[in-house]
């Protein structure tokens, strides 16, 4: 049995713009096991309050059958019972290969799906190659690998980024319900989440993101520039690791390496000098714009418009031309 | 409580990284090799607890050629009490990794284990929930904040959206995130004891694990590169560029 599982990621019975992405990298998984001679179904997994909802959108996007679980247990992410749910509904599915969203709860659950499965994992993929490899980055993306998992049961994990949200049709499918045992003894506990959310867009689903570093000088500076300039937009928010690592911004705005990978229509980089692991997460980015007063600024060399220009003068020009130009 | 800290050499995260001209790997001639920096927020975050009285030693391990000893001496010149080179030449992935690891950790009677979430060459994230998992113990990954009390430790994870708290019971495995602590530098005294502190030496012979591999990375090559540069002189040409000819306003 080679059948494709994904993690189906949800809130309150929605599923994430991450885990449409995933489906369409499970999607292409799947075409390429077909040419392989194979013939495998592709079956979801929600898990946690909601789940039973959002196992009835997920068939909407073509799912041979979807298992939710709305266990106590499953209640808050823990690595421990989600690993354990996850691989029983592997074992009920046949499914040789897991496939899930490159986010924290993904990056923190999969390998121990992969232990369960005894399989090799690759991470962070942003590309599915017709020979059976799987593209991904490393070493901040300065490197594409071609990775071949050598294991018959096989972890995936999928950059967002590198592939379009699956498209909803009509359901074929069916959803059931999974009965799991969990060791409570190993479950860990579930303290307390400080969301740091706002009423703008999240960093990885929004359309433009506006980014600020260090060069916005303190986080009261930070905001009174920046906000102004994401409302015109609608836009989400973003810091370089220099502008997080000063205390401007909340370490989940960091865009990089070891942040967030965003890939929006318009990346504004306000008073970011561009260094390797900036670029790492938003050079995907469609449309960069780059203001920055020192004209030898790396970020310049990737941007597609570069504008040098002390920000403080240049922002509140920009909130009121982009205005003007909305109309 | 024993702390252990697997720790992995890299390339320097400022070294220009190029693909070898055959796709076969990157270039190593010139690198200057650095602890990764995930590692040394470990160590120092492991040296904190011993100083804090609630472990008593610190013992640093890592996978590697020879050359390995100098990133072992530096985080023993940081503190960590002594270390452990398993020698290697071959490549190994996260999985190999963790099945070396998880034998090094059966030998010494460990409590806690402490290591970077992700190594800035490979990227993979996996490593520490790999043990964690063929341990069969719990895990807390991506920590901007750790405390030990008694037989368990609650950890701040840097989470997507916000901050979560969980408790987890020791022996377990923590993942350190980027502000979780300021590593200290090595001192000079450090550095003087660091040469005199032991270091044991050990292969995946005498520690019986087979040499082998999930992973196969076929081909490395370079990203495309993005062609841009392009400079506007004001703000007005600016927003006229993106409403008229980028299409984004």
């Amino acid at each position: 049995m080679s059948n494709v599982l994904v993690f189906v990621q949800q809130s309150e019975g929605k599923i994430s713009k991450v885990t449409k992405c995933s489906i369409t990298a499970a999607t292409e998984i799947k075409t390429q096991i077909k040419t392989q001679g194979g013939a495998p179904k592709i079956i979801g997994a929600c898990f946690g309050p909601g789940a039973s909802a959002a196992a009835d959108e997920a068939l909407t996007f073509g799912f041979d059958q979807v298992y939710f679980s709305e266990a106590p247990e499953l209640k808050n992410y823990l690595s421990v019972p989600y690993s354990e749910a996850l691989l029983t509904a592997a074992s009920e599915g046949g499914c040789s290969i897991v496939v899930s969203p490159a986010t924290t709860t993904g990056k923190d659950l999969m390998p121990r799906v992969a232990v369960g499965l005894e399989a090799g994992q690759a991470s962070d993929i942003i590309g599915v190659n017709s020979d059976g490899t799987f593209k991904r980055p490393m070493y901040a993306g300065d490197v594409i690998g071609d990775v071949e998992i050598l294991t018959p049961n096989k972890v995936i994990t999928v950059r967002g980024t590198a592939f379009a949200p699956a498209e909803g049709s009509g359901a074929k499918g069916s959803k059931s319900e999974l009965t799991v045992s969990f060791n409570k003894e190993l479950m860990g506990e579930f303290v307390s989440y400080e969301t740091s959310a706002s009423e703008r867009p999240e960093l990885s689903d929004a359309e433009v993101i506006v980014s600020g570093g260090r060069a916005l000088k303190s986080s009261e500076t930070f905001m009174q520039m920046m906000a102004p300039l994401a409302d015109v937009f609608g836009a989400a928010i973003g810091a370089s690791r220099a502008a997080v690592d000063s205390g401007y911004a909340p370490n989940d705005w960091q865009v990089g390496q070891t942040g967030k990978v965003v890939a929006p229509s318009l990346y504004i980089a306000v008073g970011i000098s561009g260094a390797i692991q900036h670029l790492a997460g938003m050079k995907d980015s469609k449309v960069i714009v780059a203001i920055n007063k020192d004209p030898e600024a790396p970020i310049f060399e990737i941007a597609d418009y570069g504008l040098v220009a002390d920000l403080f003068e240049a922002l509140p020009q920009l909130v009121e031309e982009v205005k003007k130009a909305k109309g | 409580m024993k702390i252990l800290v697997p720790i992995k050499r890299v390339p320097d995260y400022e070294a220009k990284i190029k693909v070898k001209a055959d796709g076969s790997g990157v270039e190593t001639q010139d690198i200057k090799w650095i602890v990764n920096p995930f590692d040394e927020i470990a160590v120092e975050e492991a040296l904190k607890l011993k100083e804090a009285g609630q472990a008593t030693e610190v013992i640093v391990v890592s996978i590697g050629p020879e050359d390995t000893t100098q990133q072992l001496r530096y985080t023993m010149a940081m503190g960590a009490d002594s270390g452990v080179l398993v020698k290697t030449d071959e490549y190994v992935d996260s999985d190999l990794a963790s099945r070396i690891l998880v034998e090094v950790f059966k030998k010494g009677g460990y409590g806690l284990i402490i290591m970077g979430k992700q190594a800035i060459d490979s990227d993979a994230s996996q490593t520490p929930q790999l043990i964690a998992a063929r341990l069969k113990v719990g895990q807390a990954c991506f920590a901007s904040k750790v405390a030990l009390e008694g037989d368990s430790v609650t950890v701040t994870r840097e989470v997507d959206g916000g901050l979560e708290t969980i408790k987890i019971k020791c022996p377990c495995v923590v993942s350190t995130d980027l502000r979780l602590n300021q590593p200290r530098y090595a001192s000079l005294p450090g550095i003087m004891k660091a040469k005199k502190k032991p270091l044991e030496e050990l292969t995946l012979e005498s520690l019986g694990v087979e040499a082998k591999t999930k992973l196969k990375v076929h081909k490395m090559v370079p990203p495309k590169s993005r062609q841009g540069g392009k400079k506007v002189d004001s703000v007005v040409a600016l927003v006229a560029a993106l409403k008229n000819e980028a299409k984004v306003i």
